[in-house]
């Protein structure tokens, strides 16, 4: 079992405050292992919303070469963490 | 008539207005001669030349929920609430996929989603435009937002014809379904045009009322002193239906839609031709395409937005076409209650014609302090009228910038 860090954890917090802003999607289905597109039903242009929210919560730039890998919420979490060190 | 054309009936209606949320509520507001009118309490208004309008009596929002609110056009919301009610009326016709179709237009398309845009792109930059911009704006992003939710796949067509969008919408389903095309045909109008853009817009051309101290008065078409249009919004939708698919599950349909008629003026982009003579054309050939007389026809819902010049030249279009039998026409100017919906508002209009063949009562006409004395033909006013048995036939017009000429011929079955 994994242990989840507080970094982990206000990024999750994070992503779920900005589906709940673009998509109203409830927080307790915002876990690392769900998909954007198969279990939040987060269609192409609305994973641009996130994606440019998500820039500005966490002042990261992300490329959109690297969109099409940011498949669940833990790709996410795993992205943040790298770019910020 | 040819006896092998198919027959087109209405059996589902829904519309969401400045007087209710669905058909029948709006029905009894319509019969209750209701004002939708409203004082506007957005910041931009106290700076308008005109600060009321007719509001819808609903907000989309809480049925739609936060997703589909977010990437749809206000005016796609409109045809989603009234295209869900339409389809629960017309109880589930269950087509062929490939045999729905929708015809559902706007005047002018999402455009205020389109100025929103531009706000974010002055204030925050390109990055923070929404990636929904374009299918929020496009002019058939309501018909292909209600095809999505049906998975109609006979054809999604969106003609803007600017006020009369919403009765030709009507008109060219009515054709999809005739050709052999579709058997089912989900059609209509709707607008969502409060903006101060468009306020600014409309008023600089001398079309909206400015009484902005006597807002529920201010749409009185045929009334002396009328100024202008009142600015409303919403969506009105009609269940279309073959005769055979409808008899095939039992529904009965509340009318046929037995003649259309389109004609166009080229005379000028805004102003009506003064004798209406492309308007009685429009008229005529909506009669004979119902292959019905003069005398058949006991109601119109007339396009009557309450403007100086443009409530007079149909009903001289009327007595051209009419002749004497034009005065025994019971004309009902709903407008005077909803506000002018611009594209929404021959659907929103055909919802309350089809209605007035059901129940044999004409709405009333509001707001007529004095009569201007130019109008020599019935109208009905203060209270609704009943309708004589054995005419079965009521007419809605439609007009638009551009010089539409749009009129549907409703009988009853």
């Amino acid at each position: 079992m994994t242990t989840i860090t507080t970094q982990q954890a206000l990024v999750i917090t994070g992503i779920s405050e900005i589906l709940q802003e673009v998509a109203g999607t409830p927080a307790e289905d915002v876990t690392p292992e769900a998909s954007f597109a198969e279990d939040l039903d987060i269609d192409s242009l609305t994973m641009v919303e996130v994606v440019v929210a998500a820039e500005e919560r966490f002042s990261i730039a992300i490329p959109d070469s690297e969109v099409k890998d940011l498949v669940t919420v833990a790709d996410v979490v795993e992205f943040v963490r790298r770019v910020t060190g | 008539m040819s006896t092998t054309r198919r027959r087109v009936l209405v059996t589902g209606l829904g519309t969401v207005n400045p007087l209710g949320g669905d058909a029948p509520t709006t029905w009894s507001a319509l019969l209750d001669g209701t004002s939708g009118a409203a004082p506007l309490t957005e910041e931009w208004a106290e700076s308008a030349a005109v600060r009321f309008a007719c509001r819808a009596a609903r907000e989309p929002g809480p049925e739609l929920g936060t997703a589909l609110s977010r990437r749809t056009d206000r005016s796609t919301q409109f045809a989603l609430l009234a295209a869900r009610e339409a389809w629960r009326d017309a109880g589930g016709p269950e087509p062929d996929a490939r045999r729905l179709g929708v015809v559902l237009a706007s005047g002018l398309g999402g455009v205020t989603s389109l100025l929103e845009q531009h706000d974010t792109l002055n204030r925050s930059g390109p990055r923070r435009v929404s990636p929904h911009t374009v299918p929020m704006f496009m002019p058939n992003g309501p018909a292909a937002q209600v095809a999505l939710e049906l998975g109609a796949r006979a054809g999604v067509h969106a003609s803007a014809s600017a006020c009369a969008s919403g009765a030709e919408s009507i008109g060219h389903a009515v054709e999809m379904i005739r050709s052999g095309r579709a058997d089912v045909v989900v059609a209509g109008g709707a607008e969502a045009p409060i903006h101060p853009v468009l306020f600014a817009a409309f008023a600089n051309m001398r079309a909206l009322s400015k009484r902005n101290d006597a807002h529920e008065t201010a749409s009185r078409p045929y009334d002396r002193d009328r100024d202008g249009f009142v600015m409303g919004e919403g969506a009105g939708v009609l269940v279309l239906e073959s005769a055979e698919h409808a008899a095939a599950r039992g529904a009965e349909g509340y009318c046929e839609v037995a003649g259309v008629g389109m004609t166009s003026d080229a005379h000028h982009i805004a102003q009506p031709e003064p004798e209406g003579r492309d308007v009685a054309r429009a008229i005529r050939a909506a009669l004979r395409d119902a292959d019905a007389a003069p005398a058949d026809v006991s109601h119109v819902n007339a396009h009557a937005t309450s403007t100086p010049a443009g409530d007079l030249v149909e009903l001289a279009a009327l007595r051209a076409e009419f002749g004497p039998a034009a005065e025994r026409l019971a004309i009902s100017a709903t407008k005077s209650m909803t506000g002018h919906l611009l594209g929404a508002t021959g659907a929103v209009e055909s919802v309350a014609t089809v209605l007035a063949l059901r129940d044999r009562l004409a709405p009333p006409t509001i707001n007529i302090e004095n009569l201007d004395p130019r109008v020599d033909l019935d109208i009905v006013r203060a209270k609704p009228r009943e309708l004589p048995l054995g005419a079965t036939v009521a007419l809605n017009n439609s007009f638009g910038f551009g010089g539409h000429n749009i009129s549907l011929a409703f009988r009853a079955v």
